[in-house]
């Protein structure tokens, strides 16, 4: 057992882990942070994914891809702590844009992808406040979804995108959805 | 009078943003993994390596005593308990049904069947615990290829049954009635056309392991699993443990995907049930991605002979179909009946005077199949449309040309098919036309021409699949014709709580299709209520008491009518209260907007809410008035639905390294009225990539030993978004007559569509080449070595 210290989502924890115990695990099964989800053993899928602040700054990571003790000292933010992620400014319920943007842009079906793509796709503004579709699709390659065929991500992207830069929302789905209208 | 102001005009057909989200965007999901109880033990399930073997001796002592371990047992140690876990669709009288124990006792038939299990205090522990089990294997012959399979003197899989065919099922419209003799059409054929087409083994790979959870602790077993069947899981597990079903209760959580991949009562269900009755305390099992790849059921793997006869108009006069269907080694809940459904559809949108389908179930030591998004009819779609734009090319005619000429008018329906299907409705011309528009079919044509004009190296492709299906499953009545073993209704209960409020309980079982956000559209719109004001109810045996799951495009086709049917009976509750209330008489009333009024008197009248107030105080009804509202109904459908429409995709095909590359891909689906156009939306987007995933990506494949070389998502390659394009979709809308909400079901539309359509563009781009077929999935060194082949 390793003592660590690690502070997840605004709270500081300190904890004996085994030396084998993935961030994951430490996550889901220690702190009942059962947000962050499992969906691979092979380090491809992306469900699992994180904000970890490390020496060049916070970025995300795959939480099975990193060992608890490796944690150690450093600050963990999950889905369940995105939307106070900057200082706590939305405490009050609200949500992060990006949580906002897959809401309005119906970019989850059943969910389970949805935690570790929302994280990916935060990290991948932070690195790129405007990024063009492809450069979207490259960049969340690593997260597998199998219920939207992405197309509503990438919108949820852009559309988060636009709201963090404050420029004109993405066109709500009433407008771009085809078909006959009611 | 108290209708909101905020509620649109009508609910149905609103954009409306799903309710489920705020859980699932913010981590407080219910996911059965998230499930830990007091002394819950962890269970590691412990898989053979070998795909046919005689397990000689197995000793789990040794994993029983490590520290952390609390019971293990092998299938030996469980045989008594067990029985054979269910195939409820024995498509013939007499289909070759072999047993098939959660645990193997004696025999291995697959690489991933679960031989022994380990229950610990954690899941490290548990998974050191198999580690320490021994297993001596004599191995066996293994059978992979249907065909040698069933050559005589081939190997077995079952030993004992004398043979690898399960059983073979026969449609022929002569004797059907339903149109003429396919002998008669293949004689006399101007243009007779053959294919041997190969349907892939896929993996369904839902995005959430499965998990289960089992807590034999109180007064009845409570299961906890990642299931789209909570209902007929439960009456399995009662069937097949001898539990009376009134003690055995399913919750399925959240569920994480399921693309018919948890439409099955799986061993690993009944494996912790049978450990968490032994040793009286919870056990979970979650699986793992390889776990699930390897023991998971797998979808498709067929061989498809087709003929093919039509004039030299493009006339078709005849289809015969005969299917060699890859059952794996097992029979799972639906098996056998899943190319079954796909005989319905080869016929598909066309006017084709005669068909015959036969179709052999062969073992093989492989994972059994099972449904997998379409079930049968992404088959059947893809050899037909497949096949017409051969026909197309051989009578050098533009490939919708073809189908038009074929195919059934939209002044046609109802429309009787060779198959003995009655489509209700629909209208190929309108969406093609729409689709045509939306691709630019003619420009992307002429560009076609100029790039095959200059021999450019990268060619491009044009795909059509004008596809329908047959969805809403489904009459009892067929389903018995069919030889299945439960009906296709539906139930649903809608609650009015003193305070207006809605509770609605619903028998289908949503993993990611939004019921609870398209149903209280359904319902706001009936009762008049703010969409807020619903909550839908799914998933616990002890809540939704009646139901038939989620599987085959059914949920709201024949759940959302049972729903319809429970409002207009709280609807029809609630006149006599509200006559009574306005002291008029019932014969005065009208409803409308939630209330019912006095003709005449738009002033004077009562809201559900106000009448569901009533019947709780209930101080002043009259007399024989019983004080309710709340209403049960269920539907059970007089047809399926059929859900239709054109997809086309223009692919540039480098001809030098075979990499495909879809430059367009347009969708117009015809589901009938739509209740949620953000809904079905996404569902056509994902059903297209999971259908574009068959044609391009995906393919399980065992080793000549029959070990998965595809077990990981390192091998086997779901797309990312980087794989995939944007789809341009759009709709036409012509509803479903069979019921009031006139929905026809999306949820595997795209996913029937699509592969042919991407095969087809893949194949048009090399014709100047001289290929006439890539097989599945066309990566680049398939389509290369189909170039190569040709050229040659
Ligand atoms: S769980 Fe799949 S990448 Fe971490
Ligand atoms: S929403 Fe289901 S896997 Fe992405």
């Amino acid at each position: 057992m390793t003592r660590i210290s690690v502070t997840v989502d605004g709270v500081q924890y300190q904890d004996d882990v085994e030396p084998r115990t993935l961030l994951v695990h430490y996550l889901r099964e220690q702190l009942g942070k059962v947000g962050t989800v499992v969906g691979c053993d092979t380090s491809n899928c992306g469900a699992c994914t994180v904000m970890m602040t490390g020496t060049s700054g916070r970025h995300s990571v795959k939480s099975c891809t990193v060992l608890a003790v490796q944690a150690d000292g450093r600050e963990v933010v999950t889905i369940e702590g995105l939307a106070d992620m900057n200082g706590g400014a939305d405490r009050a319920g609200r949500l992060h844009p990006m949580q906002q943007a897959f809401h309005e842009q119906h970019a989850l079906q059943c969910g389970f992808c949805t935690p570790g793509m929302i994280m990916e796709a935060v990290d991948l503004l932070e690195a790129n406040p405007d990024p063009t579709d492809e450069q979207i699709r490259e960049g969340l390659e690593g997260n597998l979804c199998r219920c939207t065929g992405y197309q509503n991500i990438v919108r949820a992207v852009h559309a988060a995108a636009a709201a963090t830069r404050g420029a004109e929302p993405e066109p709500a789905p009433e407008d771009v959805v085809p078909g006959p209208q009611p | 009078m108290t209708v909101t102001e905020e509620r649109p005009a009508a609910e149905v057909g609103h954009a409306r943003r799903r309710k489920e989200d705020a859980r699932l965007i913010t981590g407080r999901t219910m996911w059965t993994d998230n499930i830990t109880l007091p002394g819950m033990l962890h269970l590691a399930i412990l898989r053979s390596p070998m795909a046919h073997a005689r397990i000689a001796t197995i000793d789990v002592g040794p994993a029983r005593e490590l520290p952390g371990v609390i019971a293990a047992f092998s299938g030996r140690d469980l045989a008594e308990d067990m029985a054979s876990l269910p195939c409820a669709w024995p498509v013939t009288e007499d289909m070759v049904h072999p047993d098939h124990l959660p645990l193997a006792v004696d025999e291995v038939r697959h690489t991933g069947e679960a031989v022994a299990v380990v229950a610990a205090r954690d899941r490290a522990s548990a998974l050191d615990g198999l580690e320490a089990i021994e297993v001596d294997y004599d191995e066996l012959p293994v059978v992979l290829d249907m065909e040698a399979a069933l050559a005589d003197g081939a190997d077995l899989v079952h030993a004992d049954k004398g043979t690898n065919k399960s059983f073979t099922w026969v449609f022929d419209s002569a004797e059907a009635g339903s149109g003429g003799n396919v002998a008669d059409a293949l004689d006399g054929a101007e243009v007779k056309l053959s294919r041997r087409y190969v349907q892939q083994r896929l993996i369904p790979a839902y995005m959430e392991p499965r998990s289960v959870v089992v807590d034999p602790t109180g007064d009845v077993f409570t299961v906890w699993s990642a299931t789209q069947i909570p209902h007929i899981l439960r009456l399995m597990i009662a069937m097949t443990t001898g539990t009376p079903e009134h003690k055995v209760r399913v919750v399925a959580p959240d569920v994480g995907g399921g693309f018919g991949g948890k439409l099955q009562v799986t061993p690993e269900e009944l494996i912790a049930f049978h450990v968490a009755r032994r040793i009286g305390k919870p056990v979970k099992h979650t699986e793992t991605r390889s776990e699930s790849m390897q023991a998971t059921h797998h979808g498709r793997d067929q061989i498809q002979f087709i003929d093919l006869t039509a004039r030299r108009d493009g006339t078709v006069t005849g289809l015969n179909v005969r299917l060699l269907a890859n059952m794996g080694a097992y029979l799972g809940l639906v098996t056998p009946g899943v190319p079954i459904l796909g005989a319905f559809m080869y016929n598909a949108i066309y006017k084709i005077p005669a068909y015959r389908f036969e179709c052999t179930g062969v073992f093989t030591n492989t994972a059994w199949t099972d449904a997998y998004r379409g079930a049968g009819r992404p088959e059947a779609t893809y050899a037909i449309e497949r096949i017409v734009d051969e026909l197309a090319a051989e009578l050098g005619l533009d490939p919708m040309e073809v189908r038009r000429k074929n195919w059934i008018n939209h002044d046609e329906f109802p429309f009787t098919t060779v198959a003995g299907l009655t489509y209700d409705s629909g209208n190929y011309e309108a969406a093609t036309d729409k689709a045509t528009q939306l691709f630019g079919y003619d420009e992307l044509r002429r560009e076609q021409a100029a790039r095959r004009e200059s021999g450019d190296l990268v060619q491009l492709g044009i795909g059509i699949s004008t596809y329908t299906e047959m969805c809403g499953l489904a009459p009892s009545r067929v389903l018995g014709a069919l030889r299945y073993g439960a009906g296709g209704w539906e139930s649903a209960t809608v609650r009015v709580l003193p305070t207006g409020k809605v509770e609605v309980v619903t028998g289908t079982s949503p993993h990611g299709q939004g019921h609870e956000t398209a149903w209280s559209q359904i319902v706001a719109d009936q009762l008049g209520v703010p969409f807020e004001d619903v909550e839908v109810l799914h998933g616990d045996t002890r809540t939704s008491v009646r139901g038939l799951d989620t599987y085959g495009s059914r949920s709201l086709a024949v759940g959302g009518t049972a729903l319809v049917k429970a409002c207009q009976k709280v609807i029809k509750n609630a006149k006599r209260i509200a006559a009574h209330m306005l002291e008029a008489s019932e014969d005065d009333l009208e409803f409308a907007d939630g209330t019912w009024r006095v003709r005449g008197t738009p002033d004077a009248g009562k809201t559900i809410a106000e009448c569901a107030l009533a019947v709780f105080t209930s101080h002043d009804l009259p007399d024989g008035i019983e004080p309710n509202l709340d209403a049960d109904a269920t539907h059970d459908p007089e047809n399926f639905s059929f859900p239709h429409g054109t997809h086309l995709c223009a692919a540039e095909v480098d001809t030098e390294t075979g990499w495909v590359n879809i430059r367009k891909y347009a969708a117009v689906d015809d589901v009938g009225r739509v209740i949620n156009p953000l809904i079905v939306e996404g569902q056509v987007h994902g059903g297209i990539a999971q259908g574009v995933a068959q044609a391009l990506f995906e393919e399980a494949v065992y080793d000549e030993s029959g070990n998965l070389m595809t077990g990981t998502f390192v091998d086997y390659t779901v797309p990312s978004a980087a794989d995939l394009p944007a789809f341009d979709t759009d709709r036409t809308e012509t509803p479903a007559t069979g019921h009031p909400l006139g929905a026809k079901g999306v949820g595997e539309a795209g996913t029937i569509a699509s592969t042919p359509a991407v095969v087809n563009a893949v194949v048009d781009a090399l014709r100047p080449l001289g290929v006439n077929d890539v097989r599945m999935p066309c990566t680049p060194e398939r389509v290369w070595q189909a170039i190569q082949e040709a050229r040659r």
